[in-house]
Parts: structure tokens; sequence; C-alpha cells
């Protein structure tokens, strides 16, 4: 119980780590000051959501591990973060859509876990749903926006469905350690809610795609070895040092 | 005024030392409007004029004015209006708009002297 | 009213500490200077963006991530202030990001630097921070409101900039002898182009100096460098580093610490675009604004579409 408990939390920890870290990608290369400043708030609020849960981790891991061990000392099969976020970049429209492909799915997830039964989940997950409730909302505006723009931007949205839209099947596909709420259950709603948005910016529902999965139990795309290499690159050429 | 103005300082080394570039440069055809932004730092206070930004909607501008005016929990509201709409009154009629209000010292307070046990007023 | 009369009040206004607003009469001298300080200041905020961008993917801990996301994004705010004070000038953002890329516009020149290892973030966030600061809580009284105003805001968030930074490099000197030489590496190499961002020294300018007599610039380059050198020869001995100057010597009699000569050439060449990172400075802040255009013209084009549609509706 107590490993299933850890590993969730470490999956929790390792997505939001990684979107926060390639949001963080844009800070200083923005289409617009104003956005620039917009997707850095949200790497911020996803990098905090992390750290909480690896904290919780370490706790739960006891010894001498920390929030530091855990994100940069853990290697790539041990990542148990979803496919989706560590997906590059591309442009914005890719970025605005793996964000709100996420968003989405996090909030409907984040409401059942804010009533967990475990305290200290709950509590964690409580105070990420106000910060995701606002990603929400500024991503879906934005895809609806793209979607419904200029014809450019709307060839470049179909285009982000194509890249990502195969990664999302994953996120309802429950791991072995995710018995602390319904993942199946949110599938539906999550559909729906996105055939909203996508009726509203008149782009079409993929049909009919195979569904990547691997990520929640550490098999990941190839992207995955690239970003722990930046991230961790000072930690491991310099070891048992303090920062 | 024919001055020339020969010193540097930190942001503003003088043009003529630049170099010379062949970088084509392409104008927005449609920037994003510039809006005036007003945040209410605490509930029970005014609104205050904190300064401007662009955005392509309202909605955007209330948005990226949560993110680039209260990163720091300054306020609790905003408000936002399209720069062009703002008509500001002309500093040269200050005489005829202000100066009148100048002798008018029945107004305030302490133009009348009351006795000390006068208490409350 | 004669320009002589305009003239006149505008400058009785600056003596008197009064400050000029948007709609005030100003010499377009003035109005030219402001727009040039205030829009290259913008750029120096968005350009020094990418030196400490640079290693927030790298940073080497949780909470430095945090803290250095936190900080380039206050730059990005900071930026955007002070692009809104020039626009009250009557530019445009669209016209001074053109100035900037074409080559026109100039920022500082210490974001030319490379930021090389993980220490160069904290010596940035002391010395080029700590450099800057100087001029800032000087620029928060400048004569133009607008600016001013933008200042004093920036000049209240700054100030946790300079501390992380001091911070940052304290833990390296405590730490072990590969860290305390990577702190020393980065001061030695971010200590002179920290001494440049104050600009040329005083006797090399022979006009009169109309900027400190309009009180856009209150105190002169010499006297802000020294005040830092002064400051910064005290903090160092916290940290058991060594500023690589031999010069650099406390004089009883002047009351202020004398330092070794900058390396003009090394500062011109700089400033002329042949630092060891003017080119890909440059060519990121086109690439992202190029790459953003169809984003900044899909999103016009639909809040046109939205309200459009409103207006339809009403009709």
């Amino acid at each position: 119980m107590e490993n299933k408990l850890i590993d969730h939390i470490l999956h929790l920890a390792d997505t939001t780590l990684i979107l926060a870290q390639r949001n963080a990608e844009w800070c200083g290369h923005g289409p617009i000051l104003e956005q620039d400043i917009a997707i850095t708030n949200i790497s911020l609020d996803l990098l905090g959501q992390s750290r909480n849960f690896y904290q919780y981790a370490a706790i739960l891991i006891g010894g001498d591990t920390d929030e530091d061990k855990l994100a940069y000392l853990r290697k790539e099969r041990e990542f148990k973060n979803l496919l989706l976020v560590e997906q590059p970049n591309g442009d914005w429209g890719q970025t605005i859509l793996r964000q709100y492909f996420f968003s989405q799915y996090q909030y409907l997830l984040f409401e059942k876990l804010q009533n967990s039964k475990d305290e200290q989940l709950a509590a964690i997950s409580a105070k990420a749903l106000k910060e995701i409730k606002y990603h929400l909302r500024w991503s879906s505006e934005w895809v609806v926006r793209l979607g419904d723009g200029t014809g450019e931007s709307r060839s470049r949205m179909l285009k982000a469905i194509d890249e990502l839209w195969r990664y999302t099947g994953e996120m309802f596909v429950p791991a072995a350690y995710e018995t602390a709420v319904d993942i199946i259950s949110l599938k539906n709603e999550w559909e729906q809610k996105v055939k909203t948005i996508f009726e509203e910016s008149s782009l079409p529902l993929p049909e009919n795609v195979f569904m990547q999965t691997g990520g929640k139990q550490g098999v990941h795309t190839e992207h995955l070895g690239y970003i722990l290499a930046e991230l961790q690159y000072v930690q491991r050429a310099y070891p048992n040092s303090t920062w | 005024m024919n001055i020339q103005i020969r010193k540097f300082y930190y942001g503003d080394i003088p043009e003529e030392k630049s170099s010379a570039s062949t970088y084509k440069t392409e104008h927005d055809t449609t920037a994003w409007p510039l809006w005036e932004i007003f945040i209410r730092s605490k509930q029970g206070l005014d609104h205050k004029h904190v300064g401007s930004l662009h955005a392509a909607d309202a909605q955007m501008a209330i948005e990226n004015a949560r993110d680039v005016y209260t990163r720091r929990q300054e306020g609790v509201s905003i408000w936002v209006v399209e720069s062009k709409y703002i008509t500001a009154s002309n500093p040269e009629e200050a005489g005829e708009l202000y100066e009148p209000a100048v002798d008018k010292i029945y107004r305030h307070p302490t133009f009348y002297n009351l006795p000390d046990e006068v208490n409350h007023m | 009213m004669s320009v002589q009369d305009l003239e006149k009040i505008f400058q009785d206004a600056i003596d008197s500490e009064i400050k000029i607003e948007p709609k005030n009469w100003m010499p377009d001298a003035y109005r030219k200077t402001n727009i040039r300080q205030i829009s290259q200041h913008a750029h120096s905020e968005i350009v020094g963006m990418l030196p400490e961008g640079n290693w927030i993917s790298r940073a080497p801990s949780l909470k430095r991530k945090a803290i250095l996301i936190a900080k380039v994004q206050d730059e990005a705010g900071h930026g955007l202030y002070l692009y809104s004070a020039a626009e009250t000038l009557g530019t445009s953002r669209d016209e001074m990001i053109n100035d900037l890329h074409s080559g026109k516009a100039k920022y500082s020149s210490i974001f030319n630097y490379p930021t090389l290892t993980w220490a160069d973030m904290g010596a940035v966030g002391w010395l080029v921070d700590g450099a800057a600061i100087l001029n800032q809580v000087m620029l928060c009284r400048t004569s133009y409101g607008p600016y001013a105003r933008a200042m004093v805001r920036i000049c209240k968030e700054e100030s946790f900039h300079q501390r992380q930074g001091f911070e940052s490099l304290l833990v390296l000197s405590q730490g072990t002898e590969e860290q305390k030489a990577m702190c020393q590496d980065a001061i030695n190499r971010w200590w002179w182009p920290s001494l440049m961002m104050f600009g040329p020294k005083d006797s090399e300018s022979t006009n009169s100096d109309q900027s400190m007599k309009w009180k856009i610039k209150r105190k002169t380059n010499d006297e802000l460098r020294q005040q830092f050198v002064d400051m910064i020869a005290e903090q160092i001995k916290l940290l058991g580093m060594q500023l690589p100057d031999d010069k650099l010597k406390w004089n009883e009699q002047r009351k202020h610490n004398d330092f070794g000569e900058i390396n003009w050439a090394e500062f011109w060449a700089v400033v002329k675009g042949n630092g060891p990172c003017n080119k890909q400075r440059l060519e990121a802040r086109r690439k992202a604004h190029e790459e953003g255009k169809w984003v900044r013209e899909a999103a016009m084009a639909y809040a046109d579409k939205k309200a459009n549609q409103k207006k339809q509706e009403a009709a």
C-alpha cells in the first residue's frame, strides 16, 4: 500500500516537473512579452506543485532523501511522468494544446484527489486546484483563439492535434499504483469538455487514433533522456554538493 | 534647442555608435491595442492606475494584467480600459480648471474655529 | 506662448522637482532622450533575460530553479513597464522592438557576455543587478513621471534579485573546492564588465550635460561607479573571494577605494557589436518575434471576429 502511494505521488511530481521544465523553455522566447510572462507563470505554478509532491514523497520514503534527490538523481526508467508532458514545445500552438489537454485532465483529476483519504495528498491537490483552474481557462481560451483565428493558426492547430492526440489516451489507463482515484471514470468527461472547446474553435476531434502508453511505468519517448540530461547535469557533475 | 547629448548611461548608448545592420525588420500588420490597467490593491480601496499593457481583447487584457501586475499579490480586482478611450484634461487648462478652488478655504474643516469643549465634530 | 516661454516653464518645473507628465509641453530633445533611454533600458531588461534564461533548465536544485524562473520573469515584467512608460511619449512598442532588431537601438552591453557556469547566475545577480540597482534607485527620482513610477515599481521588485545572487555565491563559497573555484572564476569574469555598465568616464564628456540639467540622470557615471566599487569591496570579504584587480585599495584620503583602469577598447568593441554574444542575443530576440508573428495575428483576427459578431447581434 505504502509503495503504491509513493509511486503515485512520484508520478504526480514527475509529470508536473517535466511540464514545468518544458514551459520554462519559453521564458525569454515567447511570442509577445505579455504571453512570455503568462507561460512562465504557469511553469512556476507547476514547479511549485511538483515540489510539494516530491517533498511529500521524501517524507513517505524517509531516510536522507529529499526533493532534489528525487528530482535530480532518479534515472530515465524511474521517471513516471505522462508521455504528453515530455513532448517538445513545437510552436506556440503545440505548447498551448499540450497545456490544454493536460490542464483539462489535471482539473478533473485533482477535483477527485482533493477528496482523497490521504490528507496530505488531498491538501496539496486542493491548493493546486486553484492554479489549475486558471491554467485551464488560459489554455482553453488560446485553443479557441488559434483554432478560430487565421488560416495559418488553424492549420498549425491541426498539426498540433496530430502530434499530441496520441499521447492523451495514456492519462486514462490506470497504472497499478493509481488506486486513489478511478482514472477511467474521468475519460468521458474529459472528452466531452475537449469536444466543447474544439467545437467552439471549429477544430475536428480525431477518431480511432492509436494511443501511446508507457510513461506511467517509466517507458518513455526518446525526448525524456535529453530533458533529464539537462535538468540533472549540475547535480551529477558535482555530486554531494549543496547549492 | 540644439544641444548634443554626449553622455552614455546604463541603457542609454547613443545611436551614432551603433554598428551597421542589414537586418530587415517587419512591422506587425495588426499590433495588439494598448490597455490601461487599474488595480484595487485591497478590498475597500479605490482602483488605482498601475500602468499599461498590450492585449488582443478585454478578456486577455485582464489575464495579462493578472500575470504582469499582480505577481506579488498586489491586487484583488482589476479594471482594464483600452487606452484610446481615455480622455485626459489638458495641462494648459490647469489654471481655469483647478485654481478657482484655491481660495475656497471655507470648504475645509480647519477654516472654522470652535471652542475646545466641542468634541466629535 | 513662445517656445522660450514654454522652455522656461518646463525648466522651472524641473528645477522645483515637479515631475513632467505625458501631456505637458516638453522640448523635443527631452522627449527624444527619454524615448531613447527608456526604450534602451527596456531592451536591456528583455535581452537580459537571455543569459540567465540560459541556466533555467540546468538550475541545480528545485528551489534555485524556482528563484531563477521568477527572477527572469520579473525582468520581462520590468521590460514591459518600461516599454509602457516609453509609449506615453508617443512611440509604439512595435517601433521600439523594430529598432532593437534592426540594431539601431542599443541595450546594456553586459548582456553580450556569456553565462558559462552555474556560478554565473550568482555573479550576475550580485554584480550586474547590483550595478543596475544603483542606476535604478537614482532613476526613481528621474524627472519624467511615467519613467520614475516604472522605476519605483522595478526597484521594489528588484530588491530580491541582488540578494538571491549573493546568497547563491555564499553557498558556493562555503562549498567544495570545485564550487569555490567556480565562484571565484565567475567573479573574475563578471567584475570588469560590471564596472563598464556605468559607461565612459565623466572626463570623456566635453559638452554640457543636458541630462543632468533635465534631471533625467542625477548622478554621474564616475560617482555611481565609485559607489559600486566601495560597496562590492566590502561585500566580497564575506565571500572570502578576491576581486581581479591588484590596484584595488582603500584610499584613506579620498575615503574611497582606488581601482584599476577599465579596458575601454573592450568596452567599445562590445558596444559596437563585437562582444562574445551580441550576435546570438539579437538573433534570439528576432527569432522569438518572427515566430510569434502568426500568434499575434491570430489573436487579433479572433478578437476582431468576436467584436464584429457582437456588433451584428446588437444591430
